[in-house]
């Protein structure tokens, strides 16, 4: 049986890499699937603790936010698509007009 | 009639209306009937008044004065236990005073009417000067010490717009607010004796507080009636508030002659005199009222005959002979003090419409030293000078001679024989002032500019009438006030007894006719000397003057600049008050409240220019925050279960 804390501490390196590429990436598409990461690294923990716990409200919690992030990533890119038309960048660092 | 005595104040009080609501669209001549009128018709209903106390027997039943009357008009202050009746106290004293301004004023506004009928602001000059007489009705018909105060304030608020009328020019509106703050501390001391009054005696009516003078424990008396004085000195210019009074003529002469003259300074002799119950109760403050009072006079006497000015020779006659007005009520003469006030409202305002006369037809020239010659030109203004400064000197027997001397008897008779001697010095001072001014402006040689000389006219009837009415009043009302050697009764004195008759300080009646006789005697020749040095000097030799003024320049100087007082009050109370109000206004003010309250404004400012700083615009730097965040709580609840709190 291969021990919980390997499934938990890969899931906090796929986490940390994910919101690291969050911090530091421009490119807005990059950004987003890093977030998609930081998603499917929590995803792990769900069904890590499901499987260990024996208890399936993990695994169908799982679905859930696989559902919301589908329909996330939907409209994100579709908001990306349309900055991208005025803006000609996908750099988020271009967009920052609502600013002080 | 008595009943309607409310309608003396009534009368002037509906002029100030008329000329403050229509003044502006009404003719000159409509504005200035209707505010003669509103007078007049005051005096005619004084007059009738009289008649009706005459009518009333002097000692009523029960021994007190038969002619007093308290008529109430309304309830005007009802605050718990503090009540104040708006109510007139009529009786011989405010009767008198009465008649003396509301006839006065009359004589004054008829005059006026010709002397501003250049002016521009006409409506307002009348305006104020029924306002003026409004209040000086509401300061002398009073039964309380607050109407005698919104009286005297009223006055003091009067005579700061009228000495301001040209207010344009500086020195008028200088010489206003000087007015005004003066007159402002010694009401600052009025108020106080007033409140004093009150926290005492537990009332400010005057038949409450009289009567009760005697339960006064002394020391408080005393800090009383120097309150009291002390306001007395702020509006009758005596030392140390004198101060604003030749500043005054900046105002226009028909002002000086009825307020800074006949009725506004004498508003303190009146008050020491209605409050006499007060005074007596401590002899010591008496005593301070008849020194300062012969002191002011021996001093203003001094300052007024180096004096070039015409108006200003006269300011410090006023305030000289206002310091024997003192003098009579400090020793107790009562009504001797009353009857040089009345004699001395019709000369000095008759001295001041003649001046007015004069400055008129010089265009504005007020310096003596240029005219001359005028007794030929203007021999009506002349002849009404010379009775004015027959009166004034003290010339038998003009009315000035018989209040002056009986003011001197009563200070010898009691006993105060060192302001007697001051007294009879001034009179000699007073007779040299006087004639000096007669001569150096209507004899001799004319010293006119000669545009001015040739366009020298008498005055219209409209001002002559006013003056020669005031000469025939000068020269005969000592018929009021016969003294007792001529064994014909002394008809102010025995008009004024009852209100006196429960005072604690009396004069002797009589020290025998020799000695009477020998101070009357004594009057005459030094008012002869008086006239005699003014002759010898501005007649006779008319360089000596300038010689002996060179050799005592420096007493010359001292005289002439009254003695720097003006600037030692400059020095000594107005430039450490204005700095005091710059160190206020600069440290605490400006750097130090200010400071911290803009200085909280800008904190927050700085607050929000660095917070705003946030809102780079940047996603990256919010996933951040909201990274920290997270990690924040987690660290939070990690430290929570592993160390148990």
């Amino acid at each position: 049986m291969v021990p919980a804390s390997y499934f938990l501490v890969l899931s906090a390196i796929l986490f940390t890499l994910g919101a690291i590429g969050v911090l530091i990436r421009r490119n807005a598409l990059v950004i987003f699937m890093s977030v998609e990461l930081m998603l499917n690294a929590v995803n792990l923990t769900l069904i890590t603790y499901s499987r260990f716990l024996d208890d399936i409200a993990g695994q169908v919690f799982v679905l859930v936010v696989m559902a919301v992030a589908a329909a996330e990533v939907a409209v994100g890119l579709a908001i990306v698509v349309a900055v991208h038309r005025h803006k000609d960048t996908t750099d988020v660092d271009q967009m920052s007009v609502l600013k002080w | 009639m008595l009943d309607y005595v409310w309608l003396i104040p009534l009368f002037p009080l509906a002029g100030v209306l008329v000329s403050a609501l229509l003044g502006r669209w009404l003719p000159r001549r409509v504005v200035a009937t209707v505010a003669s009128l509103a007078v007049g018709a005051s005096f005619v209903a004084a007059l009738l008044v009289l008649f009706a106390m005459l009518g009333l027997p002097a000692e009523a039943e029960t021994g007190a004065n038969g002619r007093e009357r308290i008529i109430p008009i309304f309830s005007w202050i009802v605050s718990g236990s503090f009540k104040i009746e708006a109510a007139i106290l009529l009786d011989q004293l405010s009767i008198l005073m009465t008649l003396v301004v509301t006839g006065v004023s009359t004589v004054i506004h008829v005059y006026s009417a010709a002397y501003m009928k250049d002016e521009e602001y006409y409506n307002r000059y009348f305006t104020w000067l029924n306002l003026f007489v409004l209040m000086m009705l509401i300061l002398v018909l009073g039964d309380n010490f607050l109407t005698m105060y919104v009286g005297w304030e009223g006055v003091g608020l009067c005579s700061y717009l009228l000495i301001g009328y040209w207010f344009e020019k500086e020195s008028a509106a200088s010489a206003g607010k000087k007015a005004f703050i003066a007159n402002r501390v010694g009401d600052f001391g009025f108020a106080l004796g007033i409140m004093l009054i009150f926290a005492t005696l537990g009332s400010l009516a005057f038949e409450d507080v009289f009567p009760a003078a005697g339960t006064l424990l002394p020391g408080t008396a005393t800090a009383i009636a120097l309150l009291l004085f002390l306001g007395a000195t702020g509006k009758s210019a005596q030392i140390p508030l004198y101060v604003w009074l030749p500043d005054a003529m900046e105002g226009p002469t028909p002002v000086s002659a009825l307020i800074h003259a006949a009725t506004m300074v004498t508003a303190g002799v009146y008050m020491v005199v209605r409050c006499h119950s007060l005074f007596e109760q401590s002899l010591s403050a008496l005593n301070w009222v008849a020194w300062i009072g012969i002191i002011t006079a021996f001093f203003a006497a001094t300052i007024a005959m180096a004096q070039k000015d015409f108006k200003r020779i006269l300011a410090y006659s006023t305030i000289s002979q206002l310091g024997y007005m003192f003098l009579a009520a400090g020793v107790g003469a009562y009504s001797a003090a009353m009857f040089h006030l009345t004699t001395h409202a019709f000369f000095k305002a008759l001295l001041f419409l003649c001046a007015g006369s004069v400055i008129h037809a010089l265009n504005g020239e007020q310096d003596i030293f240029r005219m001359g010659g005028l007794r030929k030109k203007m021999p009506w203004t002349f002849a009404t000078f010379l009775v004015g400064v027959l009166a004034l000197s003290g010339v038998p027997p003009l009315s000035g001679f018989f209040s002056k001397d009986e003011i001197l008897y009563s200070g010898f008779g009691s006993g105060a024989v060192v302001p007697w001697l001051i007294g009879v010095v001034t009179a000699a001072l007073t007779a040299f002032y006087a004639f000096r001014l007669l001569f150096v402006a209507f004899y001799g040689k004319s010293r006119m500019d000669k545009k001015v000389e040739k366009q020298v006219h008498e005055p219209s009837w409209v001002m002559l009438a006013p003056m020669l009415i005031l000469a025939v009043l000068a020269a005969l009302s000592g018929i009021l006030g016969l003294p007792t050697l001529l064994r014909l009764g002394n008809a102010i004195d025995e008009f004024l007894h009852p209100v006196f008759a429960g005072s604690l300080v009396v004069p002797p009646a009589s020290e025998g006719a020799a000695v009477e006789g020998g101070l009357m005697g004594l009057s005459v020749l030094v008012v002869g000397g008086g006239f005699f040095a003014a002759y010898w000097i501005y007649i006779r030799n008319w360089g000596l003057a300038a010689r002996m003024t060179k050799s005592t320049q420096w007493l010359y100087d001292l005289i002439y600049n009254k003695y720097y007082v003006d600037e030692g009050y400059m020095e000594g109370i107005v430039k450490p008050l204005r700095a005091l109000a710059d160190l206020l206004s600069t440290v605490v003010e400006e750097r130090s409240i200010d400071a911290a309250v803009n200085g909280l404004a800008r904190l927050f400012g700085l607050a929000g220019e660095g917070l705003r700083r946030l809102q780079s615009g940047l996603v990256r730097h919010y996933a951040l925050a909201m990274l920290a965040g997270v990690v924040g709580i987690v660290v939070y609840f990690l430290l929570r279960s592993v160390l148990g709190f």
